[in-house]
């Protein structure tokens, strides 16, 4: 796959990181937009609305949160945050604020690439693209309209939440929600706090849809973030 | 004689050994001893520097006065710089002792031993100075007049009539390793004297027609020749004893002599001390207290303890004794130590006052058995006169019990008044007995005599016709006024002397008391802050004043350690506490050394040096500054034994963990140069031959050099992640943030992450309902599970299966990991868990943390990780998280979705 000369903007203030992502991402066709700082950010976000921004979290000069907040008045741009493991709290926080997904260094080339076209697949489709009644994971398929949910053929009995559940996460195939998302989608903004509630039925949902429960193929969890289905879109 | 006492003893070798040894080892004080000023001493003195010539030799202080043949001996020598001291506006000079333990010379020439420093300096003498430069091994010649040694002083003043008040203890000279005897014939000291060659100070110009009689300095250089010759007749029995030389060996004497406040007590003791240089016999100063009569007045305290210092810078032993007779206490005292010689002074009271109350000389006398009593006489001639009487006029005067006697005899008059008719006589003069009984129990001596006056006074005036006056009708009566008066005495005396007693029991009590609550206390002092707090606190119950225990550290700073109650610590109190702490003896307050503090300081001994100093804030006129010294002493020692105990522990505590870190640290270096060097090397290998090689390498191989990049690259990663999962553990920062959680989320979200790992391996889940939320920190508690399979991974052979079991146990919340593995090295399991430790067959790389992390999260949540072999083979390590209040139960939804159309 190319890139097919997309504009990715890249605010990353470390040299060997920037090379990394330079020589990966030109290779594979993006185009490139360097900056180094929150304010040199702004500056290209506002002149050049490239489609996907690849923020890491630790600037020189402001919170990449606060940068992912400020861009999310104004624009719907795919953001991406790269941050280090042992950080989840910046990560859940950067995504509640409104970022598209994460990045835990290191990572590699593949997953760098994946999340980029989960990214630019889902602003398409918010950008007003049809969207397709069926969705299919592998031997899952979801028939939102029929609300119809089936396993290799097999029809499956979903709890309403279970079910809901299901379609948030397959809506949002190959991007990661938060506990709070979540919550707030599937049983209202009065459940905020009840993360509990989501690991549960999140456990169920998998005995039910998993072939082999111990070791989740489609629902991931990512440890202290949230949930992430795991699919190429078929 | 037999063959056999010939034979050296074993036990006098080896005390000659010590001697020898002692006396290559200790500082060597040289004495010119003469027997008057202008002798010639400091001339020899000087000479004997200047022919010695030895390297590091210094002149301390050397009073030429001017005279110019013993100035030009000093030319040429180093002298210290003196030091300058003001006092009440006058410049004196004074010997610098710091400055010269600081240039620590080999031999210090230092005139004038019988010295007196100028208030302010350290120690009061210059004696004191001069033991204190030989304890830092510094050799001294100094000068000294027969007249300063103080068993002389005595004598001295009897032949010349001047009474010398600087002195010298006998013991500095028993000390002396020489003494150089600088003699001249009177007839030509009076002739240099005349020539005015001999410097007089102005004190001593007036003395001079006194001093410098002829018969005089006959006397005197005779006392100064017997003096040496004792000297060198104890060197001479010295060298016979060391070499076995047969001779008659002494009896063992055994010298007691008693001392009281009396002015008198000085000579006795002086007489001993002469008494036991010449028999060369061990004596102690006794002070016997009589627990009858009544405490001494504060002055009477103050003399009898310069005497009982006297002794005791004469070299005596004290004896503090009390007993309700003198005569008994002292008598059991020698009886009990071998005492064979009592010196006792001649009684200087009335002949009425034995006849009345027994004569103590008398009792020892009868009692003393086999010992020889040596009566002395105490002639106060030189002296002022005392007073002696000094009970009454001390006691303020007893105003409550003086209104109560006087009320009571009141009352009793009343109710005889009232009583009249059924009473006899007889019956109301047991009234009045009663009431002076009731107040000679209840107050003071005084107010029971007023009891005794008022009642006969009473009874008088009330009751005897004619009534209403004071005049007596029946001479029969003045009988029954006497008897009265006589038996109200007798019982006030008797209940003082119960009180007294009482008292005495008491405070003795209370001493004991104190050392076994110390005693009790220390031994559950945890550590030596403890023990210095339960030390200070006794101290300061003890001898009532503030205590504070200060250690001083390695640098020599005192700090104070425990502390009750208040204790100045100034600079001047940090000075004496360190003195004291380095040279293990008492200074300060109420000691001849640095006098000036407001502080007492006692050194806590240990086994071999000083441990810590009792600093006491104690007042001068309080009881406790006597305190009785044994006491004193046993509660030091007690004190520093437990000091000195805890320390040692802690130290083996210290270097115990010290040792462990330091073996921690060896792992933590090896692991890192080996465990971080060996990916980074195989990084760069592959890397540089990707970049330099890449034309000759194949496809294949750049593929798998690719490939080893990538998986060394993530081995980096996983080892870096463990340092720094490692590192917030140990600094505290890991802050744990609690959610409920299902064990299975965590449990699966660990495999998943583990995936490509665990490869092939046949994994059994069980989670029954049963099993609560737990309230964890999510991300912290997965990691404890990637470790543990990780593990499982490493240790383990490919394929072989891993089991994992959640249960709901009582006391929380057991996630079992079983695999079937070799197993946990035998006796080992407890270790696994400790940083670093790595297993005799870990071949695969790693650090050794991986398991300690595991730990660490585990027991900041509260629960517990251990590991034991399986039976049938293989490890299992067993999780255990407590299960917390209020875990939130999610049911589960009954209804399934049915297919519907979409809205």
């Amino acid at each position: 796959m190319t890139g097919d000369d997309r504009l990715v903007l890249v605010v990353e203030d470390e040299p060997q990181m920037l090379r990394f992502l330079r020589a990966s991402l030109t290779s594979h066709g993006f185009r490139l937009l360097e900056t180094r700082s929150a304010a040199e950010a702004t500056a290209a976000a506002t002149s050049y609305t490239p489609e996907v921004v690849l923020l890491d979290l630790g600037l020189p000069d402001m919170d990449g949160i606060e940068l992912t907040r400020r861009l999310r008045e104004w624009s719907r741009v795919p953001i991406i945050v790269i941050s280090a493991r042992g950080r989840e709290e910046d990560k859940v926080e950067a995504l509640d604020a409104g970022a598209d997904d994460y990045l835990t260094k290191p990572f590699g080339v593949n997953e760098l690439l994946a999340r980029i076209r989960v990214a630019l697949r889902h602003a398409e489709q918010s950008g007003g693209g049809p969207q397709s009644p069926i969705l299919e994971f592998g031997g899952l398929r979801l028939d939102l309209e029929k609300r119809h949910v089936a396993l290799d053929g097999v029809e499956l009995h979903l709890t309403p939440i279970e079910y809901r559940l299901l379609v948030l996460l397959a809506q949002n195939a190959g991007k990661v929600l938060t506990h709070r998302q979540i919550l707030k989608e599937v049983w209202g903004p009065a459940y905020m706090g009840q993360t509990h509630y989501v690991r549960v039925r999140m456990a169920e949902l998998r005995k039910k849809i998993e072939a082999d429960p111990a070791r989740p193929k489609l629902l991931v969890t990512e440890p202290g973030v949230g949930y992430r289905l795991r699919a190429e879109p078929s | 004689m037999t063959e056999s006492s010939l034979r050296p003893d074993p036990d006098a070798l080896l005390l000659r050994a010590h001697r020898e040894e002692d006396r290559q080892r200790r500082a060597k004080l040289r004495v010119y001893l003469g027997y008057a000023p202008g002798v010639g001493k400091t001339f020899a003195m000087l000479s004997a520097a200047r022919d010695s010539r030895s390297s590091g030799l210094v002149v301390g202080l050397a009073e030429t006065h001017g005279r110019y043949d013993t100035a030009a001996l000093v030319l040429g020598l180093e002298m210290m710089p003196r030091r300058h001291v003001e006092y009440r506006g006058r410049k004196l000079e004074e010997f610098d002792l710091d400055a010269t333990l600081a240039r620590k010379p080999k031999i210090v020439l230092l005139d004038e031993l019988a010295h007196t420093n100028a208030p302010g300096s350290r120690h009061n003498k210059r004696w004191q100075d001069v033991l204190e430069l030989l304890d830092a091994g510094i050799d001294v010649y100094t000068t000294l007049n027969i007249q300063h040694i103080e068993s002389l002083n005595d004598v001295v003043a009897q032949i010349t009539g001047v009474r010398v008040r600087e002195t010298v203890p006998d013991s500095i000279l028993a000390r002396a390793d020489e003494i150089e005897l600088i003699d001249v014939p009177p007839e030509e000291l009076l002739n240099r004297l005349r020539e005015g060659k001999v410097y007089l100070s102005e004190q001593a110009a007036r003395a001079v027609d006194h001093f410098f009689k002829r018969g005089n300095l006959l006397a005197l250089r005779e006392l100064a020749l017997r003096r040496v010759a004792d000297r060198v007749d104890l060197d001479v029995l010295a060298h016979r004893q060391e070499n076995s030389i047969s001779a008659t060996w002494p009896t063992q004497e055994r010298i007691v002599v008693c001392v009281g406040p009396a002015p008198a007590s000085q000579r006795l003791v002086r007489a001993a001390a002469r008494m036991s240089a010449g028999l060369r016999a061990p004596w102690v100063a006794a002070y016997v207290e009589p627990t009858t009569t009544a405490p001494m007045t504060a002055a009477a305290q103050e003399r009898l303890e310069s005497h009982l210092k006297l002794a005791e810078s004469l070299g005596a032993d004290i004896a503090r004794l009390s007993g309700t007779r003198v005569s008994t206490a002292l008598i059991d005292y020698c009886r009990r130590h071998n005492v064979t010689r009592i010196v006792i002074g001649k009684p200087t009271h009335w002949r009425i006052r034995d006849v009345l109350r027994g004569s103590v000389l008398d009792e020892v006398v009868r009692g003393s058995g086999e010992i020889d009593i040596h009566v002395i006489s105490g002639d106060p001639s030189p002296l002022p006169p005392v007073d002696d009487t000094p009970e009454r006029q001390a006691s303020p005067i007893d105003w409550k019990g003086s209104a109560w006697a006087t009320g009571l005899v009141v009352a009793a008059t009343t109710v005889s008044a009232f009583g009249r008719t059924p009473l006899a006589l007889p019956d109301i003069v047991m009234i009045y007995l009663l009431v002076i009984m009731i107040v000679a129990v209840r107050f003071s001596r005084a107010a029971s005599v007023l009891a005794a006056v008022l009642s006969v006074a009473f009874y008088d005036f009330f009751f005897i016709p004619p009534f209403f006056t004071f005049s007596v009708s029946d001479v029969r009566h003045t009988l029954t006024f006497s008897m009265m008066f006589g038996v109200g005495l007798v019982i006030s005396g008797l209940t003082l002397r119960i009180r007294r007693q009482e008292h005495d029991a008491r405070s003795r009590e209370v001493q004991t008391a104190a050392l076994y609550a110390l005693s009790r206390e220390i031994s559950a002092a945890p550590d030596e802050a403890a023990v210095a707090t339960a030390i200070a606190q006794h101290a300061a119950e003890v001898f009532e004043a503030g205590a504070a225990v200060v250690s001083v550290n390695d640098s020599g700073v005192p700090a104070i350690a425990a502390q009750f109650g208040e204790v100045p610590f100034g600079a001047e109190e940090q000075g004496v506490a360190r003195w004291v702490f380095e040279h293990e003896r008492p200074a300060g307050l109420g000691t001849d050394t640095l006098p000036g503090a407001r502080v007492m300081c006692l050194p806590l001994r240990g086994r071999s040096r000083a441990i810590a100093v009792l600093a006491l804030a104690i007042r001068p006129q309080s009881g406790a500054f006597a305190l009785d010294r044994h006491f004193r002493d046993a509660y030091l020692r007690q004190g520093a034994m437990a000091l000195e105990r805890s320390r040692l522990a802690e130290d083996a505590k210290t270097s115990a963990l010290r040792a462990r870190t330091e073996e921690m640290r060896s792992s933590l270096l090896s692991a890192v140069s080996h465990d971080l060097r060996t990916p980074l090397a195989a990084i760069t290998g592959a890397g540089t031959m990707l970049r330099d090689d890449a034309a000759r390498l194949g496809p294949a191989d750049r593929a798998d050099l690719v490939d080893t990049i990538c998986e060394e690259a993530e081995r980096l990663e996983r080892l870096v992640g463990n340092l720094l999962d490692m590192t917030r553990l140990e600094s505290g920062s890991l802050r744990v943030k609690r959610e409920w959680v299902p064990v299975e989320e965590l449990v699966i979200s660990a495999l998943t992450r583990l995936g490509h790992r665990l490869e092939g391996r046949d994994i059994t889940t069980d989670f029954p309902r049963d099993v609560p939320l737990i309230s964890v920190d999510p991300v912290l508690v997965e990691q404890v599970f990637v470790n543990l399979f990780e593990n499982a991974a490493k240790y383990t052979p490919p394929g072989s299966p891993l089991e994992i079991h959640a249960r709901n146990e009582d006391d929380g919340v057991e996630i079992e990991i079983a695999d079937r593995g070799p197993g946990l090295p035998q006796g080992l399991e407890g270790r696994l868990f400790e940083k670093f430790f790595r297993g005799p067959n870990a071949k695969v790389g790693g650090v050794g943390l991986g398991l300690s992390i595991c730990r660490g999260i585990v027991e900041a949540h509260g629960g517990t990780l251990v590991a034991e072999n399986r039976p049938g083979g293989g490890a299992v390590f067993r999780v255990t998280l407590p299960k917390m209040e209020g875990a939130p139960v999610v049911l589960a939804e009954p209804d399934a979705v049915e297919p519907e159309a979409h809205a």
